[in-house]
């Protein structure tokens, strides 16, 4: 369970996020959503410590981490995978190796124990057979796949996903969605997206918080988020002409 | 500028914290000398054959007189190539080609996110990335020196002994007349500090790289001009230093 508490930071005098708590609990999709601009990567960045928060706490399992020392916050880092918005592959190195690299680089597992671990994590996602090819051979929706083989390939407790549809066709849309959903299930990970996509908040929104202007300002679940009335809100779910018709 | 000056001296310290194990810098370190000396040796190769050989021409066309014996034009193309032309000139040329490519290489990397990714995973990614750039420079700029010294020389005697300016015996006399075994250290003390400046300055410059492309290509020219002019300062104060 993440836990994070008064988050706010601003830049350049203007506050991007204002107080912002909230709880993301085990084996469940949590989504962060809003319009651009409204501080969602900003929110995941300082949850992940590459943006230091103004003021604010967040907590793994309990265990505060922005204040903890260098080697603390390294040690709870290497129990996070992240998939980011571009995929984030290293240009340089195969799809093989992409997903290796963590385990190269973190971990003491043979050869042998590396590839078996690779292939897994790369049949898990449908790329068994792309390994030799290089991130700039490989389509929009297929890095992401390689990002998210490499996010789980250390078996994370905590998975962050930035925006994973940016960019992407519905179907594959829906095929990533999908992805991180049954990921999250099969090995109850805590699962944070950053998404502005309606169709991924309809079909893997368990926990949803909605940020306007910097502030969190409502919080449920896919169910309740047609039912709710709220302005801001509406005006971001029923921007999508199809939604609109359907609540009439 | 100080605050500039102080966020490179702490960007400088952290390259030196939290590393990651021998063998990881060691691959690296290798991929780096490929990049950084092999891929550069074409270039250098030429540009210091083309330049010993106009030394060569020109001292010839300038030191017109009866009192001054034609070896001096072979003396001078050694002391011009050893003190100066290889160190100085081959590394501002060398700015150009491996400090812009170390820039957009990490410039496209923070762009990217890719820097960010090794963060995440509790990477020190100054130090992986940057750290056997450095060393990689430090190692290969004096040996591409020295290489460009004596491709020089021999582009010199190529130039003069085939326009007839200086025959092959009187080049070889001049370059072995006076000569002084420490003007061999020279090019490669020189060209060490030139290297650690333009990869330490163009990976600063990439590293916090913000923006998109434009940015990218920004920075590239920035950090260039910015290795140049450290380069000519630095070349001043060795030459006060070592001479």
């Amino acid at each position: 369970m993440i836990e994070i508490k008064n988050i706010s930071k601003s830049f350049n005098g203007r506050k991007v996020l204002d107080d912002i708590s909230g709880v993301f609990r085990d084996g469940e999709t949590s989504l962060v959503i809003g319009a651009s601009g409204t501080g969602k990567s900003v929110l995941l960045k300082c949850m992940l410590d590459l943006v230091s928060p103004d003021t604010g706490e967040v907590f793994y399992d309990g265990r505060e981490f922005l204040h903890k020392s260098e080697k603390e916050r390294i040690d709870l880092r290497r129990e996070m995978g992240v998939l980011f918005q571009g995929g984030a592959l290293f240009d340089s190195q195969t799809v093989f190796q992409n997903v290796k690299f963590p385990l190269d680089m973190l971990t003491k597992q043979s050869e042998a124990e590396k590839r078996d671990r690779v292939e897994f994590c790369l049949k898990r996602v449908g790329l068994e057979a792309a390994g030799s090819r290089m991130p700039s051979e490989i389509s929009g929706g297929m890095k992401k796949r390689v990002g998210i083989a490499r996010a789980i390939v250390l078996n994370p407790k905590y998975l962050f996903c930035d925006e994973p549809n940016s960019g992407l066709d519905p179907l594959t849309s829906i095929k990533i969605d999908e992805l991180i959903q049954e990921i999250t299930q099969e090995y109850g990970t805590t699962t944070v997206v950053i998404t502005h996509d309606m169709n991924s908040v309809l079909s893997i929104g368990q926990n949803i918080k909605f940020l306007y202007q910097g502030k969190k300002i409502w919080e449920g679940d896919s169910n309740s988020i047609l039912t709710t009335h709220l302005q801001e809100l509406d005006e971001f779910v029923f921007s999508n002409h199809a939604l609109k018709q359907l609540r009439g | 500028m100080f605050r500039k000056f102080g966020k490179f001296l702490l960007f400088l310290y952290e390259l030196f914290t939290r590393r990651e194990s021998l063998k990881v810098y060691w691959k690296r370190f290798i991929d780096e000398c490929m990049m950084i000396g092999v891929d550069s040796l074409l270039i250098v190769c030429i540009v210091a054959f083309f330049i010993g050989a106009v030394t060569c021409v020109q001292i010839n066309a300038n030191l017109v007189s009866p009192l001054i014996p034609t070896y001096i034009v072979s003396n001078i193309v050694r002391d011009m190539m050893l003190l100066e032309l290889s160190s100085t000139f081959m590394c501002v040329i060398l700015a150009g080609k491996v400090g812009s490519n170390i820039a957009s290489e990490l410039g496209t990397m923070r762009i990217t996110e890719q820097v960010e990714a090794l963060e995440v995973m509790g990477i020190n990614a100054a130090s992986y990335l940057v750290l056997p750039k450095v060393l990689a420079a430090f190692v290969m700029f004096p040996v591409l020196s020295v290489l460009s010294g004596f491709i020089g020389i021999v582009g010199g005697y190529i130039a003069g002994t085939a326009t007839g300016i200086i025959t092959p015996e009187q080049y070889i006399y001049g370059i072995r007349f006076s000569f002084i075994p420490f003007n061999m250290v020279i090019p490669i003390i020189k060209s060490a500090v030139f290297g650690i400046l333009i990869a330490t300055i163009s990976a600063y410059k990439g590293f916090y790289t913000r923006g998109g492309a434009l940015e990218v290509g920004k920075v590239s020219t920035t950090a260039v001009t910015n290795s140049c002019i450290a380069i000519l300062i630095a070349d001043y104060l060795l030459a006060e230093l070592l001479t």
